[in-house]
């Protein structure tokens, strides 16, 4: 029936270091992409206002061309609940976030996707940002169950939510099959509420 | 045991613990609508899964829908064609659609209350952020994601973690010509754009419980620019009477033990909050935005404080220490699902009547739903809003973001009853939005400028 999804314990690549507060999603996917009835082909608009604007973007810039980890600051993914935002994430080929927080709509619609958001320190982030733009090809290694980040000289603590994180290592980090294993459990409830049966 | 209405809904609705320690909880209102959907019902299709509970499923139209001419086929081919692909989605799951070409079709925000789908102590799950809305019913509601909307569909349930309750307290009279929308601005500037992650809002206290349905609804609307996903205020008289007699509310005795189940969810006295703080509603002024994100605010005639390297101030066009008020207005939009409500539209026309719009203005009034445009042509309004020379549109979600035909152009200035201005949210990347209450954005619309809408508000009569 469903594909099962399978565990996600570690993430490794390079970073893309994307630097600024509450960037919010209309930013990340702007609205008129989401016209639309697939979510095919959204990564070719990732940001692209911001990188119209800004040809220094680093979407924009060479020198992180393959990377899979963007390393972010506060409140990302802050703003409307699209999942386009993500989808184009992922569909460009980013497999984490890292960063200091991030919106708890973004972090659970990420989540669906199977790309972890690791919430590091305010300065941890600066630091690893620093880290990448100065040796772009550094690697990077995130691990899920350790709580942890690895790149170039630093060991970083990362912590995900441990309902997320139990949920990427066990590979059922894209619940819906879950949600449908006792059906029954599900009816029993909607059979108890008062608006349901009518009052 | 003293539990607040989050606690006794969660309670109420959770199915089991899921293997991952998350929460299975029953969803028992899903409303749809057409730009989070289709891939969700694609899903479903590939998996061979069926909509579980179609009865408890309810769509519209309203992103995407074009408000000046409503004929089908849209001439927007994209608005065409995901119009077209949810009633087909619906047709084949046999969910209730109001299409633009029903008498029912309007912003979901606005048309679930309307007709009395929206009720206390429900779970209401939507693909849009905003559906903290309903929360203003003391409902527990709540915006979710695409891969969401597919498992809510599929089993009418969803994945989630329980959140922390902060109790808001608004207290004291509001002044004249200060409105909900101020008060949920003053709360986002003082609690921060993220200061609710991870928290559901409870809003109380004399200045809440003295408002309208309406006016609670502007408040849990702008929730999650807070951060916080949820936002409710809990049923009371205000509550009952605003549900009794629509179309989808329980009738008869039904109504009476509704209300007497309605009562028993409200949170008790006593009830363990995670936090609380407090508002003083006599000390809210008219609020504007100046910047980027909902929580730069300032009131209309407070210098703006903010590190002169901000760049919102350079990208708004503003320096640190100067006033919104005077700033050129080359858009007024009035509308949105956080202020498109008939009482919405009275509060602008009052300023309005008897007045024209500055003549570089282009000023929309877009009616929230297709009733709301209704009941205010019954009252004249439109007139009032056409003779002053703004322009009356069919119902939907139009200019609060770029996703339709309305949108900013250039570096154009707008005055703004919606609930985000970020960089391009309102169609052009460099547009720049203010937010601010309906009855602001008339006043601005009139003199071309933003202004205290005090100055022209009639005196009350001693």
């Amino acid at each position: 029936m469903s594909h099962q999804p399978s565990a996600i314990s570690h993430v490794e690549g390079r970073g893309l270091p994307l630097r600024g507060d509450d960037i919010d999603t209309d930013r990340i996917m702007p609205a008129r992409f989401l016209r639309a009835v697939s979510f095919e082909g959204l990564e070719r608009h990732l940001f692209e206002d911001d990188r119209a604007a800004d040809p220094q973007h680093p979407f924009n810039d060479r020198r992180y061309e393959g990377a899979s980890i963007v390393i972010v600051n506060a409140n990302f993914g802050c703003g409307s609940s699209r999942e386009h935002a993500p989808q184009g994430l992922s569909r460009f080929g980013i497999r984490a976030v890292v960063g200091e927080s991030f919106s708890e709509i973004f972090q659970g619609n990420a989540a669906m996707l199977g790309m972890p958001c690791f919430a590091v320190d305010r300065d941890a982030a600066a630091k690893l940002q620093a880290l990448v733009e100065a040796a772009p090809d550094t690697a990077i290694a995130a691990d899920v169950a350790a709580g942890r980040i690895t790149a170039g000289g630093l060991a970083i603590e990362a912590s995900l939510p441990p309902p997320l994180r139990d949920a990427f290592l066990s590979g059922q980090w894209n619940p819906t099959a879950m949600l449908l294993d006792r059906f029954d459990d599900v009816r029993a409830v909607a059979a108890r509420l008062p608006y349901i049966r009518g009052f | 045991m003293a539990d607040t209405l989050f606690q006794k809904v969660w309670n109420a609705h959770a199915v089991r613990t899921l293997p991952s320690g998350q929460t299975q909880l029953f969803v028992g209102l899903h409303l749809v609508h057409e730009v989070t959907t289709p891939q969700a019902f694609d899903m479903l299709r590939q998996h061979g899964w069926r909509v579980a509970f179609p009865e408890r499923t309810f769509a519209t139209v309203d992103h995407i829908v074009p408000t000046s001419t409503q004929q089908r086929p849209f001439l927007d081919v994209m608005a065409e064609e995901m119009t077209a692909a949810l009633e087909r989605n619906c047709r084949d799951a046999g969910i209730n659609l109001w299409a633009p070409d029903s008498e029912d079709q309007g912003i979901v925000h606005v048309i679930g209350p309307e007709l009395g789908l929206t009720q206390p102590a429900m779970t209401i799950a939507c693909g849009d952020s905003h559906t903290s809305t309903h929360g203003a019913l003391g409902a527990v509601a709540f915006g979710i994601g695409t891969s969401q909307v597919r498992d809510v569909l599929a089993s009418q349930c969803l994945a989630l973690d329980p959140l922390k309750v902060r109790r808001i307290e608004v207290d004291g009279r509001l002044g004249r010509g200060v409105y909900a929308k101020d008060v949920i601005l003053t709360i986002i500037r003082r609690l921060g754009v993220q200061g609710g992650v991870g928290y559901a809002y409870e809003y109380g206290g004399a200045t809440i419980d003295a408002m309208s349905i309406d006016e609670r609804m502007t408040i849990c609307n702008m929730s999650i620019e807070g951060g916080a996903r949820i936002g409710y205020i809990n049923p009371d008289e205000t509550t009952f009477a605003f549900l009794r007699g629509r179309r989808y509310a329980p009738k008869g005795d039904a109504f009476d033990r509704a209300v007497k189940w309605w009562r028993g969810m409200a949170s008790d006295a006593g009830a363990p909050y995670d936090d609380r703080v407090a508002f003083d509603a006599a000390a809210i002024e008219p609020t504007v935005t100046w910047g980027i994100n909902p929580g730069q605010s300032v009131a209309v005639s407070e210098p703006i404080a903010a590190d002169p390297h901000d760049e919102a101030l350079a990208f708004m066009g503003f320096r640190p220490g100067a006033r919104v008020a005077g700033t050129r207005i080359d858009v007024a939009f009035i509308g949105s699902c956080t202020n498109g409500r008939l009482s919405d539209l009275e509060e602008a026309a009052r300023v309005v009547r008897g007045r024209r719009v500055a003549p570089h203005v282009k000023a929309l009034i877009v009616p929230g739903s297709q009733a709301v445009r209704r009941a205010a042509e019954a009252r004249g309004l439109h007139e009032t809003f056409i003779d002053a020379g703004f322009e009356w549109r069919g119902a939907g979600c139009s200019m609060c973001l770029g996703m339709n035909t309305d949108r900013l152009e250039g570096r154009q200035v707008s005055a703004s009853s919606s609930n985000r201005n970020f960089k391009g949210r309102q169609g052009s990347p460099t547009g720049r939005t203010l937010l601010m209450s309906p009855a602001m954005v008339a006043a601005a619309a009139i003199a071309g400028e933003v202004v205290d809408v005090r100055e022209m508000l009639d005196p009350v009569p001693a």
